[in-house]
This record gives C-alpha cells, structure tokens and sequence, in this order.
C-alpha cells in the first residue's frame, strides 16, 4: 500500500494520435489510492486508450504519466506490472488448453519450487470463492470447456490473485459483459470491498447503473478529453448521457429523405426467427445505419446478412446480390501480397473474364475508372495495397464493393482512423449510388455519419433495440438507447 | 446449485445418454477406448495372444514408436511440427550401430551433438520466425544423408547393453508394458503436472499471453526441440536394440506414424492440446493394429499402413462426433 | 536510367528467392562444365530437364495446394504417384492402343484421391495435413497390394514417347514447359488461380470477397492429385514399368522445390518460373555432386542445407509481416 496521499495514477496533459486521430488530446487524470472511478463515453472517445497508456500497453506523444509516484516514459507493461498495475480486458488473455490452476501459474512466475501448480491452484480457488461465492469452478478445469460466463470470472479473479508484486490499481473494462446478474452483482459487492482496503479501481461498462452503484468517482470522456469529472453522487442517468452527448452540433444540412415508399425490399431481417429484437428492412436506394457500442453485435448482423445471400436463411431475407465494405482492413478486407489493382478487381473477376481469363484490359478500365471517382491517391494502381495510406487503402475496399454488381453493399464501421476530406468524399459517394438504386447497410461508431443515413436501428447485446427514422438521429437517442440497464 | 453466470439454458428435451458425458471426459478417454477395443479383437482372434508371451512379441516394437511418438509431441505442444524426426532416427541408430559400438565415447559425443543440432533448429525457428515445415524438411535430407555416410550398407552391430537392456524379462508383467506405461507416466508428469510443463502447453494455446507474463518463448520452443532430439535418441536406441543391425532407412516411417501416434491420442496441430499417456496408447495401437491384428485376421502384410490409416480416420471421424455434438 | 532499373532490381532481389535458384541452377551447370571440360554438356541438360520437369509436374499440384494458406501440404503425393504407375502400366497392359485409357485411368486414380483427401479435411474438420497422411497410408498399402510383383512393361509408343526427340529435346519435356506455361496462366489470368492467391492471404477476406472457398479449395485437392496421377504415368513409363517406391522421393521433393522457388510458405503467393529454377538446381546440383564423386549421402546433406539456407535468408520477411 502506498503513502496515503500519493496518487495511483496522475496524468497530465497526455496526448496520443494515431494517424490524423487524436485518441487522446490534452488529458489530465487521476485516481487516487483507494478510490474507484467510473469511466465513461461512447465510442472513440478515447477511454480504451487512457487504459492502454496506464497499462503501459502502448506509449504516449506528450504529457506526463505518473504510476504510483513513479513516471512511465516509454510503454512498459512490465513496470505498470511491477507498480501494481493489473487489467482485465475484454478480449479473453487466458490459455484456452490450459486448467484454471495452470493459467494461474503462468500469471505468476515469480512463484517457484515444488507444488507451485498446487500454490497457484488454492490462491485462484480461494480468490474466486472471495469473489463469487458458489461459483462452481474447479481448479484442475481446463479453461476452454468452461462457458464464457464463468471463463470471465477466472480472468477477473486471476487478476486479484497476488504472489509477491503489490495490488494497486485494477482496471476493469467491461468486466460484466459475459456476466449474468447474480454474478456481476457479486464482481461489484467485491470491488466495494477491495476498495476499502485501499486498493483503486477504474471501472468501465457500458450499463451506466452499474457505474452509477459501484464508483466514487465518474470521468465523462468525449472526443479525447476529459469533458465532465465529478463525485458520483451529483450524477444520475440523465446527466451523464447529457454529459457523454456535450453541446449538441448543428445539424448539417442533410440530404433529406422522403422517397422510396414503394421501393423493392431488398433485405428483410424477421425478429420471429431470434435474428434480433426487432424487424429490419432495407429498400432499394435507402441508406440504412447501424449503431450502439462497439461490437453489440453490429458487425455479426452484417455478416449474416452476407451469409443470407448465398445460404437459405429463415430469419434473414435477401434479395440482391450482396458485397462487403470492411471496416478490419487487416483480418477482412486487405490481401496484402496483391496490387492496388488486384485488389479492387477481386469481387469482379467473372465480369472482368471473357474466355475465361480475366483480361486486363477490362480490369485496368475498372480500374481507372475507380480510381478517379474515389480519389484513390497512388502513381500506380499497379503498386502494392500496402503503399497506400489507411484512407487510401479503405478506398481501394469501397472501389472493390462499389465496381462489383452488387446491390447491397454491406459496410462493416469502414471508416474508422480515415481523414476527413476522404470520408467526405465517400458521402457524396454514397448518397449518388443510393439514389442510382443501391441499398447500403452502414455500421458506424461515428455519430455523423448516422446523419447519412434513411434510418438507424440500435443494437445492444446483439438485439436491435431501436430503430429511428432519419428525424430521430440524435446523439441523444442514439447513447440513449445504447447504454441500457442491467438486466 | 450454485446459480452462477453461466449456467447453460438446460436443454429440456434430451434425456441422459451415454453421449451426454462431457466431451472432455470422452476425448480423454477416446485413445485408451481404441487401444482396450484392438486388445479384444486381437484376443477374441486368438486367445493365446493375450498371454505374457504374447504381449512381449506384439509390442516389443511399440517402444521406439511410443518413444518418437513422445518426440514429436513435444514438438507439436508448442505448435510446430517435426518432419526431420524418422531420418533422425535412422542416423542415431546408424551411430548406434557403429561408432557406439565400436568407440562408445565418440558414439556419445556425436549423439549429444546431435541433440544440440535440434535444439539449435528450435532457436532458429523462433529466433527467424521461421515454418517448422520446411527447416525440418531440410533437416530430413540433413539427417538422411548423414545416416548414410555413417552406414553406407545395411549392417552394423548393436552394442551388447543395448539387445541386453531389450532383451529383459520382468516377472509376470511384459516388459514393453512396463516400459509403455512408464514412459508414459514420466512425461505425463512432467508435462501435466509441473509448471513448465504449462508453460510449453500455454505457449500452445496462447503464446501471446505466456509471453506477456514474462517467460521467455526462445527459451520453451528450445526446451521443446531439446527433448524431442532426447527421445528421439532414446527411440533410436530401443529400436537398435530389437533388430540388432541397423538400416540408413530403418527409422523412415517413423516420422509419419509418430504423428498419426500423437492425433490417435487425442493431440491436435494447433493449440497445445497433447496428452503423453494417450500418445503411447496411441503408438500401441498403432503398432497393434498394424502388425498382430492383421496377420491374426489373415491380412496380407500389405495392408499395415493401411491398417494405420483406417484406424486414424475412424478415431478422428469418432472424435469429429464428439465435439460436433451440441454443447 | 538502366543503372536505377538495375539498382532497383537488385535490391528486389532478396524479395525474389526463385531468381536466386536459377542463378544457382547457371552455377552449379557451369560448374560441372568446367570440371568435365565441356564434355557431355548435352547429356547434361537433358538428363537435368527429363528429371526436373518430373519434380515440375509434381511440384505444381503441391505448389496450388501450398498457396491455400499455411498447413495445406498434401502428403499423400507418393503413394498417389506409385499406385498411378501401376494402375497405368495395368491399364495400358503393354499395348500402344491402351496408352490413353491408361493415363486416363492414372488420372482418375489421382483425382479419386483428391476429392477423399478433401472430403476428410471438410468434413473431420481436421488439418490437411492430417487427412492427406491418413489417405497416403491407405493409398500406399493399396498400392503395395495392387501392385507388387507387377512386371508390366510399358507399351512400346508411350516408353518410345519418353524418349522422342524435338530440336535435341526430349519431347515430353517440352509438354511438361507447356503444359507449367498453361499452370502459370492459371494462376494469374483465372478466376481459380485469384481465388487461389486470396483464400492463401486471407480466407476470411476471400470469403467476405463473394470467393467460393470450399469450392476452390476441393478443385485445388483434386488438382494437386491428378497432376500426381499423372506423372505416376510418366514416371512409369520414363523408368520402363511401374514399382511402389517410384514416388517415394516426391514428398519431399515437391515441397522443397515449392518453396525454394520461392512459393511461400504462409500461402498466397505461387511461383512457377521459380518452380523450374528450383528443380534445375536441385536437379544439378545432384548431377554436379555426381561428377565431383560425391555419393548419394553428400547429396542429400547438400540438399537440405540448401533449403534450411533459402529459407533462412527469405523467411525474415514473412516474420516481419
């Protein structure tokens, strides 16, 4: 435990960009020992990069990081480690093949010598019974069998499992995601208690109630500051969506939408057949937007939808043919070994074929053509995917989905970290081929390019949970709907 | 019951049958299941099979597949693979039967040599991030070549220890029994049940999270290659001791049957998943089905590796139905 | 001008390991020119081109298989090329109107095994690597069953064949060079070919892609075997009568010269010239080891440190990625 009055963590003025992004831009941040903060915002407003910089995961530009007294200067997990420093984070850090006693002794290699595997096996059992009493889980389980429920219970109770490094500071990001409500009402009665030893915690969830229960605390952050901090008391529900939201923009003269009664369904997604909460259609020319939190299930809906094309599907109807715009240029949209060229050609290669090769000719045409209506900035589209920049690179996706045949284009959040001019240039770009009769299906995590859109369905936790007309979309409704109460 | 987070919606309709066994439980138990089954076809056959005799002439053989069984799992536990390990093989046992034989300290040193060649070929591996494929695939032409400047001719003569040591009789129980089950048992502990033996299992299953600990990756796959090259030898050695002669090719096969050894017993490619006692029980069925099963059914000797073959698809096609059922 | 082109075209050079295997090729052939003096230099070419398109024809299949992405290997190319000899020598039964039917039967033995191979992967859910080994086990004892003690000569016009001469050249070589011409076409002018390289870089994109990977994937499988039925005919014929063994050296053979030629490993990228240049090399490199004496031993040890060598100075790049 450290001298009482030094904080755990205090940042300040800490600036990271990525690219033109400025993730975090001017932030000043403390936890003190023994408090626990809430923090939150809706997407991008920085809070996963605040968490990365205390963890030492990733360096800072400019500011001044301090943990435990001690300054970080460059990104070192091991230091913030060595400081007392523990996260969970939502993607799963444990070894799947591996028991629940053996993940816990990997977790600790300063425990040694004989029966170690047995010390590591009673400290997880006895943190886990601390923590969720009647758990069920036993040591000698091999992780990967165990339900993602309680798979996130051992990554939670692992990280309150101290050997010899103190306990200072655990960050819990989304820490009840996977969590039915006896047991994240278990993880939060603990935290109190842990708390009142003098350990800190920062908090992240999207249920605001659970913020609003458990922290001291809350930090509001929007657009990579810190735009609200204050005693949890003085919040409640509706201000800190308030707070989240900030002054509303004025709104941009936006195409307005009348049209389209009558036009043909194009993809029809029924709630009867557990697809999700509510019913989705999609006409011919509409714009149609998807929103809530990160990775509620937005991107798993497009991919279904994908699948429904080709594969009878009984809760999805799909009457087009159907091309994808990826937002994970690395894990679905890039070949990184191909061209510029090869890479936009590829979703129109039986077009681009006659005699069954694909001729060249017709592939450098689409090419060009492509080329110049997106902009996409390189010497020579013979050049590799990978010498373009990220927006230039993202253009090249949208030139592969807009040059193929298809009807439907599908766009998985494709503009994350692109620049502004490109992202306006691909507005007008859309607006032009959805009055020309294309459906576009937009997942976004940013609120204006929800102005774009016909109307935006809401998911939470895999259901869709509102859907607004184009006169609805606000950031209001849209954090309204996305942050949800407990169950 | 504990009502915790993730207790799974209860399926109503099914009622509790043999198959509703935890998966786990069943792809444990899977290997030794095929083994006991070749066991009773062959004693069903022929009963006198099943007898002390019996079992000391159809397994004598299974003891160096048991042993490069065991090498390549250490291989593929830290998710590589190890093409190289029968021509390595057939180099140790070429060693074995003459510089061993006649000079047994330069025998040692060449084959201690040797074993540093493997753990140098895990550090490449990692160190250049290299497909474990293709360098063990140049260390097959390596090993290979090797063998045959060493045994040009099929010949040689085991060192007397060494058909001694083979020869040994155990009161009551076999001595290839006692010699599978201990093997067994001596890697299963220190894989199962010591911490480093978790740590070459975590770097399986996750590399980037054992690594984030703070253990150190060169320092495992080293390890890994390390006792793949040690029972490799010992595969080598056991194997010597049976024939007597040895062979610039006797250890050909092994590479491949070793493999089959470390899926039949319930091992996979990727993600750490071995288990040492399955891989012996797998290397006995393997050597069962090839060699007594066969010739008691009167089965040409053509079909022992088809006889390895059909045994491999159907335990994956059992093990493929295990894990498609619903959970 | 040319000097930059050159200057960039040799710092391209570590990027491009196949041109390395033909530079090695032209040495070790001058090489063993200048240590025979010129004598038998065509004998030379001829034995090299004969030997390396059998590596071709074979490293083709394995070289589609390997451009799907990393642990496609198809391990069950040996027994595949030795029950093809047979079944082709059977067919043929040493009689010049049988030839087609019995390259015909070879390929269909090929393809057979294609589609079992890749019916396992798809539906045990297991590694190719796997499924190919549990086929080859079958395939071989098939093999041994089937053809052991077969004495079947090959009919005279397809043993004839082998040795038929254009322009000094052995004429079923000049089909192989068609035939791998063809090959390259496929790989970068098809539709099977892009579909190839992009399942190989990322199946996940090439399926988002509107790509039929399983599909492609199951041609690929039968593709890779028929080409191995296919020269189990040839193989046959060139060494006058089928065995078992006559594919044995193939397993390794075929990934070697796949990735000297600079195929990589991880999938996606395929290479044909780089296909001849490293069985050139490998070939030669034999032959040249043969003149200096070396026997079979020093051969093999050279070969693999050959490869360990290529992959070594080419591999540092895949780590980067």
């Amino acid at each position: 435990m450290t001298a009482g009055k030094t904080s755990i963590v205090a940042f300040s003025a800490v600036a990271k960009a990525y690219g033109n992004v400025k993730a975090l831009n001017g932030v000043d941040f403390v936890v003190d020992a023994g408090e626990c903060v809430g923090l939150v915002g809706h997407n991008g407003a920085g809070k996963s990069t605040l968490v990365n910089a205390i963890a030492g995961t990733i360096g800072t530009d400019a500011g001044r990081r301090t943990i435990a007294g001690q300054d970080l200067t460059e990104h070192s997990v091991v230091l913030a480690h060595k400081l007392g420093v523990r996260c969970v984070f939502q993607e799963l850090s444990l070894c799947p093949n591996l028991t629940v006693a053996e993940n816990a002794r990997i977790s600790h290699p300063s425990l040694t010598g004989w029966g170690s595997l047995r010390r590591a096996d009673a400290l997880i059992v006895a943190k886990l019974d601390d923590i969720f009493p009647g758990h069920g889980i036993r040591g000698d389980q091999i992780v990967g069998d165990l339900s993602i429920g309680r798979r996130q219970m051992v990554e939670v109770a692992r990280v309150f499992t101290q050997s010899v490094d103190p306990i200072r500071l655990v960050i819990l990001d989304e820490p009840t995601s996977s969590l039915d409500s006896h047991a994240s009402a278990q993880l939060l009665a603990y935290v109190r208690r842990a708390v009142a030893t003098g350990v800190s915690c920062i908090f992240i969830s999207h249920l605001l109630n659970e913020v609003l229960a458990s922290t001291d605390r809350i930090v509001v952050m929007r657009d990579g500051k810190v735009a609200v901090t204050g005693a949890t008391i003085d919040f409640d529900r509706e201000k800190l969506v308030a707070a989240m939201v900030g002054i509303v923009s004025a709104r941009q003269n936006s195409v307005a939408k009348q049209r389209r009664g009558d036009a043909p369904l194009r993809v029809a997604v029924h709630k009867k057949h557990g697809a999700a909460g509510n019913d989705l259609d999609a006409k011919a020319g509409e714009i149609i937007g998807l929103s809530g939190l990160a990775a509620h299930g937005q991107s798993n809906l497009l991919v279904r939808i994908f699948q429904a094309a080709s594969r009878r599907d009984r809760g999805v109807d799909v009457t087009a043919t159907v091309a994808v715009v990826a937002g994970d240029r690395q894990t679905d949209g890039v070949f990184p070994l191909w061209s510029v060229l090869e890479n936009i050609a590829v979703r129109s290669l039986s077009a681009l074929s006659s005699y069954a090769l694909i001729s060249q000719e017709k592939q450098r045409a689409m090419g060009e053509t492509w080329r110049q209506r997106l902009g996409i900035r390189t010497p020579d589209l013979g050049n590799s995917i990978l010498s373009l920049s990220g927006g230039n690179q993202q253009k090249a996706l949208f030139a592969r989905a807009l040059a193929s045949d298809a009807q439907i284009i599908l766009m998985d959040d494709p503009m994350r970290g692109v620049d502004i001019a490109t992202k306006l240039e691909v507005y007008a770009l859309i607006q032009e081929e959805a009055a020309k009769g294309r459906t576009f299906i937009w997942y976004t995590t940013e609120f204006e390019e929800l102005e774009n859109c016909d109307r935006v369905y809401v998911l939470r936790n895999g259901k869709i949970v509102a859907a607004l007309d184009h006169d609805e979309v606000n950031e209001q409704n849209v954090i309204r709907s996305s942050f949800g109460e407990a169950a | 019951m504990s009502s915790t987070a993730s207790a799974r919606p209860v399926n109503r309709t099914s009622p509790a049958r043999w198959f509703d066994l935890s998966p786990t439980l069943l792809r444990t138990a899977l290997p030794f299941v095929s083994l006991a089954l070749m066991l009773a076809a062959i004693g069903w056959l022929n009963p006198r099979a099943i007898s002390y005799m019996g079992f000391n002439l159809m397994l004598s053989l299974a003891i160096p597949v048991a042993l490069a069984t065991i090498a390549q799992m250490f291989v593929i536990t830290v998710n590589e693979l190890d093409l190289s390990a029968g021509f390595f093989i057939s180099f140790i046992a070429s060693v074995s039967v003459t510089m061993l034989h006649d000079t047994p300290l330069l025998g040692i040193a060449v084959i201690a040599g040797a074993v540093f060649v493997y753990a140098a070929i895990g550090a490449l591996i990692h160190l250049r991030n290299l497909p474990s494929i293709v360098v063990t695939l140049g260390m097959a032409f390596v090993w290979q070549g090797l063998a045959l400047m060493v045994l040009p001719q099929p010949g040689g003569k085991a060192p007397a220890w060494l058909q001694s040591f083979m020869a040994v009789h155990v009161p009551f129980v076999p001595f290839p029994i006692v010699a599978a089950a201990a093997i067994a048992l001596v890697v299963h502990l220190a894989l199962m049940k010591t911490s480093y033996g978790a740590v070459l299992r975590g770097i399986g299953g996750n590399q980037a999270a054992v690594a984030r600990a703070g253990w150190s990756i060169l320092h495992a796959k080293v390890l890994a290659f390390t006792l793949a090259g040690v029972f490799g030898v010992l595969s080598a050695l056991t194997l010597v001791g049976l024939s007597t002669a040895g062979d610039a090719n006797i250890g050909a096969g092994y590479t491949l049957l070793a493999i089959a050894g470390v899926i039949l017993g319930g091992g996979e490619f990727m993600g750490g998943r071995v288990s040492a006692m399955g891989a012996v029980a797998g290397a006995l069925t393997l050597t069962l089905a090839s060699a007594s099963l066969l010739s008691f059914m009167h089965i040409p000797t053509d079909w022992q590796t088809g006889a390895n073959g059909v045994i491999l698809i159907v335990v994956l096609a059992l093990r493929a139905m295990i894990e498609r059922r619903p959970k | 001008m040319n000097a930059l082109r050159m200057n960039a075209f040799v710092r391209t050079l570590p990027a491009r390991p196949w041109i390395w295997s033909f530079i090695g090729a032209a040495i070790v052939f001058l090489a063993s020119l200048l240590i025979t003096g010129g004598a038998g230099a065509g004998g030379i070419v001829v034995a090299a081109l004969s030997l390396a398109s059998f590596a071709v024809v074979v490293g083709m299949g394995q070289m589609f298989v390997m451009s799907l992405g990393p642990g496609n290997v198809d391990l069950s190319l040996p027994a595949n090329i030795g029950l093809a000899s047979a079944i082709a020598m059977k067919v043929m039964n040493g009689s010049d109107s049988m030839i087609a039917a019995g390259i015909v039967a070879a390929l269909a033995s090929g393809m057979l095994i294609g589609l079992i191979n890749y019916g396992l992967i798809r539906t045990l859910r297991i590694p190719p690597i796997i499924a190919t080994l549990s086929t080859s086990f079958i395939v071989q004892s098939i093999d041994i069953s089937y053809g052991r003690g077969l004495q079947v000569k090959p009919p005279p016009g397809f043993a004839g064949f082998t040795d038929l001469r254009l322009l000094g050249l052995p004429v079923f070589v000049l089909v192989i060079i068609v035939a791998s011409i063809i090959a390259a076409i496929v790989l970068g002018r098809t539709i099977f070919g892009r579909s190839v390289l992009a399942i190989g870089q990322n199946m996940r994109a090439a399926w988002l892609a509107g790509i039929k990977v399983q599909r492609i994937r199951a041609v690929t499988y039968v593709l890779c075997s028929a080409l191995g039925g296919l020269s189990g005919a040839l193989l046959a014929a060139y060494f006058r009568g089928s065995s078992t063994d006559i594919g044995n050296e193939y397993l390794l053979m075929s990934i070697a010269v796949v990735v000297i030629g600079g195929t990589s490993v991880a999938g996606g990228r395929a290479n044909l010239p780089g296909l001849w240049g490293a069985a050139l090399f490998l070939v030669l490199l034999q032959v040249m080891l043969n003149t200096f004496g070396a026997d079979a031993s020093v051969r093999l040890v050279t070969t693999g440190f050959v490869i360990i060598a290529v992959i070594t100075a080419a591999g540092g790049r895949v780590a980067e990625r």
